[in-house]
Parts: structure tokens; C-alpha cells; sequence
């Protein structure tokens, strides 16, 4: 029996969750689907929070929220055109999205509730038995090259972000 | 009243399916980033929550999103950059005109 | 024996062959020349302290009490392909290699002298150098090779040496199909020897000559009476080896390539197509002899082949107008003389014959003699054809005041293959004839009439060129003697045909090395030199001076004149059999399979992939959405399908 603060929690993300990524795509004006993005992604770093990944919801909002929508906001920005007409949709794509994403969704859905093993122990119990990781721990591990440590990953990720850099600006000087 | 895995997989599966809507009738190029950033996301709530679920005493599932994040940031910041450029190559970012690598 | 000299015998010429072959285009052709014969007759003087050491040192290796023995000088493995089957590179020296060594390096040695004045101004003279080179060593490596393996290896390359300098004039298209006929058909030839080599080998376990030769009774032990289609593996074996015999020795029916292989250079004919190369075959059947002996059928064989080429080949010669041709054909006749001779011989005493390894040992004698006054011969009508430009007897006539020593030479060489004492041929061909006698009466009356045909053909040429009638176009082109390099070596082989019969060659050569004292058999030689007389007398009344008689003779069988002079159809029946039967009939239906079935098939492949890819080609739009729209359908489809069978 999960307590009533985190099932009222759940409620709050998993409304939002769905109510703005839906809004998200449904929008016509890019500037609030990059708005209704923003929601989501604060509503999956809440549900990090609650799921007991402090340090996974704090790069969530910092990293996501505010790093990438801000890239959004500056790409919607420079590409904006007054009397934008990309927005709308025919009938004719929109039949064909609505088929696909439904049928995903009723598979996956079907998938989910006939699978015995997702519908288990509740949160709390799973908070017991593992509890929080706390920074130490994430730190140890993403610096050692032992089992279960990610240092080479790690850094191979730096210099993703590294040529990532280099990259952006190489492809947004040349035109 | 308990809060088990799939109330979590299934707000996830529903974000999936708009992401997919979003993708697949989109015209605008970044509406179809927006997109695509929502599936992202639904895959790393999924792994952050098979890891907290199914094997609360490890911290793979976090740590793969960890490094999904950090991939969606770099990923993102070329996409954008691709979309300016093509911006300025034809003057918007309708996906609808950009359809010349064909045979 | 020291190896160095064996090895240098064949080292030198392929070295020769090397350096005049790749760099021979930057010599200048006199340098390429001197090089040539510089590097052949070390070869030659190599040769003959070998050949010589072998038969007069009298070291114990060479002859014990009296009997001459066959002695490998080296012999290393080379390739093997099982325990027992091995194939061995060696140097073997017995009294027939010797003999082969002084044979091919003389003739070879004069050829090359000869070249240097016949074939001066040729475009390609150092590549005729290399060529030349290339073909002496692998002649000298046939000699000596110390298994059938190892000569079957050598024997390909006389092919392509011969192939090679048939067609020298390469831009003449004559020169380039005689050459494509003269590989086409002694290879064909050679499949049989392979086939033979390689049955006789399954069953003997071993390609060694001397093991072989030295025990023949274990060699027809060895197939185990094993048939096959009513005759016995080891006759089988023995005739197939035969038959690349016949193709190189140009026996009947695979004598074609050797009249045509008279396009090549005239000098390449008398090395190769008369004195060396076409009597592989003949020194083939001498070194598998013991062999041969234990197979009565293989004998057989060999004396009816033999008989009906000599006797053919005679008839066509008398009947040819290119004096080429002529000698051509008295080879083909020669070579079959040989191997006459080689088949009557026998290994083990015959009752009521004095010695039944007569033949064999005449067989060699003749050889050795023929290919010195066939080279005579040869070098002779090159000279002529260098002087009047043409091959043919009706551009000649009354020569003999132009051209005195090669007239006096060329009726030498005549002289010498009529069979009249005192020349060469006669010693020789008496032995063949009395050995030939001895064995059945059948025999020596053939090959003796056959000698009479002989005398008349070559007497024939010899009158038609040289006295009949002054050709009127000697008025504006005066014929002379040949330059000295193109003399001495006549001089030298006349001498040569002269002397060489008075060599007690029994003493040097015979089948077991055992000496064997010569004496003239009589009524035999009797016989056939009047027979022989009465040849060129006739000769002598038909052509010696111009006169009517040689166009009624014509007239009266003008069929079989006809006939002899189209050689008796063969190359029609061959074209009509290559052309009509296996090309029109076989080959088309063939092709029309090839074409019809298999390359259709292939191009209904090659359809249907470009039909389909056109077809579908359209999925490939451009659109971004449209891919990630059929990946995502495909993925749900997918993760359903999971998920049932999972549930």
C-alpha cells in the first residue's frame, strides 16, 4: 500500500504526461508544442524523483528542460516565418498517424497488461529494498572500469559531446 | 492501493504513441524533433522504471538514461543545426520539400 | 660422375633462352647471334666430354664387364604427390641419351651457325635466337629425363618451342594456323600419352625409367592381368604412350602438322621437324623397349603404324612440288623406318634369329645418321631457297653450275638416305632392313620396297633441281652459293653423312648395353642397293633432263597423281570431320544449349531483378515520414507477433 501523497504524485505526472505530450503534437503553433514539451519533460523528472533518481531527475530538468528547450526555443526563433502554414495537417496524413500510433499503442498496451510480471510489489516496497543511490555511488561508479562501473562509456560520451560541438558549429556555419 | 510498474509503463506507452503521431504527420522539422525528444523520453522513463522495479538493488537502467540524455542533448544540437542550415538552403523547414535523396 | 657438367648442359641453353628472350629486343642482332651459338656450343663441347666420358672412360659406372649401364647422374624429388608416387627431376645417362646429347647439340650447333647467315635481315632474329635456345633445352631435358614424368614435362615444351618457331612469321596467316595445327595435334596426341603414363603409374607405383626398363616382367606383374574392353591395362598403357609418340613422330593419322609445319623458318625444320624433335617418338618406344617387349600387341601395333606411314608417306613424296614438302614427307617415311625397326626388335633370343636386338640397335644407328643427312638435306634446301626465293622445285632447275657445293653436298645427303655405300644411310638402313628380315620375311620386302621409293623421290628432287632445265629467271637474278656461315655446316654434315656409318655403332649402343659386333648382312644390302639404283636410274631417265616422259606418267594415273599430291585426302578428311561433324553438328547443338538454356536463365534472373526493382522503386520516395511510417508498422507487426506467441 503505497502512501496517499505519492498516489496523488502519480496522478498529478501521469496526467500531465499524457495530456501535454498529446498537446504537444496536436498544437498548431511550434512555439507551444515546444512549450507542452517543456511540461512533459518536468513531469518525467518528477516521476525520476519519485521513482527515488534524485540525481537522474536533477540532469533531467537541467539537461533537457533547460538545456535542449532552450536550443528549441533559439531553432524556432531563427527559422520562424510569419504566416506559417506547416502547421496544418490534411486529413490523409493524419489517418495514416492515427493508425500507427494506435496500433502501437494497443499492442504495447495489451503486451503490458498480459505480462504477469509488471503487475507486482508496489513502489514502496521496492524503495525498501533498494532505497536511494546517492551521489558517492554514482560517482564510484561512473570513474571505475570495474564490473558494473562505466568509465569507458563515459568517456566516450565526452568526446561525442566534444565532436558534437565541433559538429553543430561546422554544419550551422556553412550555408 | 498499490503503485505498480505498469502504472508507470502505461503514461510511457501513451507518450510513445503521440511521439509516433507527431513524427509521422508533422510537416514542420522541429515539430518532428518535438516529436522524436517524446519517444526518447518514454524509452528512458521505461528503463528507469524496469531498474527501480525489477532490480532495485542496481543502477544499469539509470545510468543507460543517463547516458541517453546526454546523447538526446548532442543529438539534438546537430538536428538543429541541419535544420538551420537547411533553412537557409530553401528558405523553411517543411519536410514535405525535402525529398531529393531518392532514386 | 660430377654433376656441374649435366647441370651446366641444361642450365646453359635456358639461361641463353632467358637473356636473349628478355633482352634481346635492347642486343644488337649481331650481338644476339654471337650470343646464341657462343652459348650453344659450350653447350655442345659440354655435351660431347659427357657423351664422350659416358662411352670411352670406362669408369664402373658406365660399364661393367663390357655391358654398358644406364647410370643416373642426379635425380631429385620434385614434386610429391603420395608416398610412392613421386616425380623426380634428373640427368640419366645410358647409351641412347648419349647418343641423344651428341645428336642434338651438333644439329643444334650447326642450325644456329647456319641462322646466323639465313635468317640475317629477319625482323625478330634475337627472338629466333631465344626461341632456338629455349628449344634445345628442353630437347636436351627430354633426353635425359630419368622418369616418363619428367619427360612428359619436356616433351610439352619441344610442343611449344616447336609451336613457337612454326610460327616465327607470325604476320603470315599460313605460318599461324600450321602452327596452331602442329600444337592442336600433337597435344591431342599427348592426351593419350598422359593417360597412358598415368595407368601405367597407377599400377607400377613408380614413373622411374630404370626401374621400370630393368624390370619389365615386374611392370606386367604389377597390372595384375587387369582388361579392359578385352585387352589387357598394360597393352592399353603401352599404346596410348605410343600414340604421343605418333603424335610427335608425325605417324599416321597424326602426321598431318608436320608437312605444314614447313612454314617455319627453314633451319627450325631441320633442327626440330627433321633431325630432333620428331623422333621423340622413336626415342620414346627405345626407352621403354623392355617395356614394349612384354606387350606382343604394342609391338604389333607399331610395325603396322610404321609400315603404312613409310609406305605412304614414300608415295606422297614422290608427288609433292615444294621440295619441303618432299623432305617433309621422306621424314615422316624415315621416322617410320625407325620405328619399324624398333618393333621387330625383341629382348629375349628368337629362335633362328642370330640376335634379336638387331633392330633396336639399327633403329638408334638410323636415327643418329638420318638426323645428320636430314639436317644435310634440310640445310641444303634452305641454302636453294635462300638463293632462287622460292620452295618450289619449278622455280629451280639446272643449279648445279650456280650453286656447286651446295649441289655436291645435297647429293650427299641424296646419296646418303638412297642407302649407297659408302654413305651413312646405307650402313644404317641394311641393319634396319636385314633386323626386319629376320623377324619375317613381310616386313623386309615392304621396308625394302619402301628404301627403292625413298631413292626415286629424293633422286627426283635432286634431278628437278638441279639439272632438268635452267629456270629462265636465273637472267635477271643470278643464284649463288650461300655466305660461309650457311656452308660450313653443309660442309660439315656432308662430311659428317659420309663418315658416320663407319662408326662400329653396335659397340656403343644396343638395348642392354652389351656390344654388338656389326657385320654387313650381304643379301640384304645387295639387294637394296640395287634396288636403290634402279631407283635413281629411273629417276635419272624421268627428270635429268627435260623430256615428256615425267607429264605422260601424269597423264596415265592422273587420279592417283591427283590423290599423292592432295597427300590422299587427309586433311580434307580431318577439316570434314573437325568442321562438318564436331563443329556443325556437335559444337551448334552445344552452343545452342549454352545460348538458349544457360544464358537464359542467367538473363531471366538479371530481368526479373530489374523488372522487380523498377517495380518497387517507388517506395524509395525521398520522404523521411514515409520510411519511419513503414519501420514503425513493421515494428508493431513484429512486437504482435512477439507478443502472441509469447501469451
Amino acid at each position: 500500500m503505497d502512501s496517499v501523497g505519492n498516489i496523488i504524485v502519480y496522478f498529478i505526472i501521469a496526467i500531465a504526461m499524457i495530456f501535454f505530450s498529446f498537446k504537444a503534437v496536436t498544437t498548431r503553433k511550434i512555439l507551444r508544442a515546444a512549450t507542452y514539451l517543456l511540461f512533459v519533460l518536468l513531469a518525467v523528472g518528477v516521476a525520476y524523483f519519485q521513482l527515488g533518481y534524485q540525481f537522474l531527475g536533477a540532469v533531467q530538468i537541467a539537461v533537457y528542460a533547460g538545456g535542449i528547450m532552450v536550443l528549441f526555443v533559439f531553432a524556432i526563433l531563427l527559422t520562424h516565418k510569419p504566416n506559417d502554414k506547416s502547421g496544418l495537417i490534411d486529413s490523409h496524413r493524419r489517418a495514416w498517424g492515427i493508425t500507427l500510433a494506435g496500433s502501437a499503442a494497443v499492442v504495447l498496451i495489451f503486451a503490458l497488461f498480459y505480462m504477469p510480471l509488471l503487475h507486482g510489489a508496489s513502489l514502496m516496497e521496492c524503495m525498501q529494498s533498494g532505497g536511494e543511490i546517492t551521489m558517492k555511488e554514482i560517482g564510484t561508479a561512473f570513474t571505475g572500469s570495474d564490473r558494473f562501473q562505466y568509465l569507458l562509456p563515459f568517456e566516450a560520451i565526452s568526446v561525442l559531446l566534444l565532436a558534437c560541438i565541433i559538429g553543430g558549429v561546422t554544419i550551422a556555419r556553412k550555408g | 492501493m498499490d503503485l505498480s510498474m505498469l502504472w508507470y509503463l502505461v503514461p510511457s506507452v501513451i507518450m510513445l504513441a503521440c511521439g509516433i503521431y507527431g513524427f509521422v504527420t508533422r510537416k514542420n522539422l522541429i515539430a518532428i524533433l518535438i516529436s522524436l525528444e517524446l519517444m526518447l523520453n518514454s524509452a528512458d522513463l521505461n528503463f528507469v522504471v524496469f531498474n527501480r522495479y525489477l532490480f532495485p538493488g542496481s543502477m544499469e537502467g539509470m545510468a543507460f538514461s543517463l547516458f541517453a540524455i546526454a546523447i538526446a542533448a548532442a543529438e539534438t544540437a546537430i538536428a538543429i543545426a541541419i535544420i538551420i542550415n537547411i533553412y537557409r538552403a530553401i528558405g523553411n523547414t517543411d519536410i514535405t520539400e525535402i525529398k531529393k535523396l531518392k532514386f | 660422375m660430377d654433376i656441374t657438367l649435366p647441370i651446366l648442359i641444361l642450365a646453359i641453353p635456358i639461361t641463353m633462352f632467358l637473356i636473349l628472350g628478355i633482352g634481346g629486343v635492347k642486343m644488337s642482332k649481331k650481338m644476339a647471334g654471337v650470343l646464341g651459338i657462343l652459348g650453344l656450343g659450350t653447350t655442345a663441347v659440354l655435351a660431347y666430354i659427357v657423351a664422350l666420358t659416358y662411352y670411352f672412360s670406362g669408369d664402373p659406372l658406365f660399364i661393367v664387364d663390357g655391358v654398358r649401364q644406364q647410370y643416373q647422374v642426379f635425380d631429385v624429388t620434385w614434386l610429391a604427390f603420395t608416398q610412392s608416387l613421386v616425380v623426380n627431376i634428373g640427368f640419366l645417362l645410358d647409351p641412347i641419351s648419349a647418343l641423344m646429347l651428341i645428336v642434338i647439340t651438333t644439329i643444334s650447333f650447326m642450325v644456329h651457325l647456319y641462322s646466323w647467315g639465313y635468317m640475317e635481315g629477319e625482323q625478330g632474329f634475337q627472338r629466333y635466337y631465344a626461341f632456338l635456345s629455349l628449344f634445345t633445352f628442353s630437347m636436351l631435358g627430354l633426353v635425359v629425363a630419368t622418369n616418363i614424368f619428367q619427360m612428359y614435362i619436356f616433351w610439352e615444351l619441344v610442343g611449344v618451342s616447336s609451336y613457337l618457331l612454326i610460327g616465327f612469321y607470325y604476320k603470315l596467316p599460313s605460318a599461324v594456323s600450321a602452327s596452331k595445327k602442329a600444337f592442336i595435334v600433337t597435344r591431342f596426341a599427348d592426351l593419350g600419352f598422359l593417360i597412358g603414363i598415368l595407368i601405367l603409374s597407377y599400377y607400377t607405383d613408380t614413373f622411374n625409367f630404370v626401374d621400370m626398363t630393368s624390370n619389365p616382367d615386374g611392370v606386367l606383374l604389377s597390372t595384375g592381368g587387369a582388361t579392359f574392353m578385352g585387352a589387357s591395362v598394360l597393352t592399353w598403357a603401352m599404346v596410348l604412350i605410343f600414340t604421343g609418340g605418333m603424335g610427335k613422330s608425325a605417324m599416321m593419322p597424326l602426321h598431318i602438322w608436320l608437312p605444314d609445319a614447313m612454314e617455319g623458318p627453314t633451319p627450325v625444320s631441320a633442327l626440330i621437324h627433321a633431325a630432333t624433335m620428331v623422333v621423340a617418338g622413336v626415342y620414346l618406344v627405345a626407352r621403354m623397349f623392355p617395356v614394349y617387349c612384354t606387350v606382343d600387341a604394342a609391338m604389333t601395333f607399331i610395325c603396322v603404324v610404321g609400315a603404312i606411314t613409310a609406305f605412304y608417306a614414300a608415295v606422297v613424296a614422290c608427288a609433292q612440288i615444294d621440295i619441303k614438302r618432299i623432305l617433309a614427307f621422306s621424314t615422316i617415311s624415315q621416322i617410320a623406318f625407325m620405328m619399324v625397326s624398333l618393333g621387330v626388335a625383341y629382348d629375349k633370343p628368337i629362335e633362328g634369329v642370330h640376335y634379336s636386338g638387331l633392330g633396336y640397335m639399327a633403329g638408334m644407328f638410323h636415327l643418329f645418321t638420318h638426323a645428320m643427312f636430314k639436317a644435310l638435306l634440310f640445310l641444303g634446301a634452305g641454302a636453294l631457297i635462300h638463293a632462287v626465293h622460292s620452295n618450289n622445285y619449278t622455280a629451280m632447275g639446272g643449279l648445279r653450275k650456280y650453286m656447286p657445293i651446295t649441289h655436291i653436298t645435297f647429293l650427299f645427303g641424296c646419296l646418303a638416305i638412297a642407302g649407297i655405300w659408302p654413305f651413312s644411310g646405307f650402313f644404317s638402313k641394311d641393319e634396319m632392313l636385314a633386323a626386319m628380315f629376320a623377324r619375317h620375311w613381310f616386313w623386309g620386302a615392304w621396308m625394302t620396297m619402301v628404301a627403292g621409293l625413298t631413292a626415286f623421290y629424293m633422286f627426283r628432287m635432286y634431278f628437278l633441281v638441279f639439272w632438268w632445265k635452267e629456270n629462265p629467271h636465273y637472267k635477271e637474278h643470278k643464284p649463288h652459293d650461300a655466305p660461309w656461315q650457311m656452308s660450313l655446316p653443309l660442309i660439315i654434315l656432308a662430311i659428317v653423312s659420309l663418315c658416320a656409318g663407319w662408326i662400329p655403332f653396335g659397340e656403343f649402343v644396343t638395348w642392354n648395353g652389351e656390344p654388338y659386333h656389326i657385320h654387313i648382312e650381304l643379301s640384304v644390302a645387295v639387294t637394296s642397293i640395287c634396288i636403290a639404283v634402279c631407283a635413281i636410274a629411273l629417276a635419272g631417265v624421268m627428270y635429268a633432263k627435260e623430256n615428256p616422259l615425267p607429264a605422260k606418267v601424269k597423264s596415265f594415273w592422273p587420279t592417283l597423281w591427283e590423290a599423292a599430291h592432295r597427300r590422299f585426302y587427309w586433311d580434307e578428311i580431318y577439316m570434314f570431320i573437325t568442321h562438318k561433324i564436331i563443329f556443325g553438328i556437335i559444337c551448334k547443338s552445344i552452343a545452342w544449349f549454352d545460348r538458349h538454356v544457360i544464358d537464359a536463365t542467367m538473363d531471366g534472373f538479371a530481368k526479373i531483378t530489374q523488372k522487380t526493382s523498377y517495380a518497387i522503386r517507388g517506395m524509395q520516395s525521398g520522404e523521411i515520414q514515409a520510411y519511419v511510417a513503414w519501420y514503425i508498422a513493421g515494428a508493431v507487426v513484429l512486437a504482435a507477433i512477439t507478443w502472441l506467441c509469447l501469451i
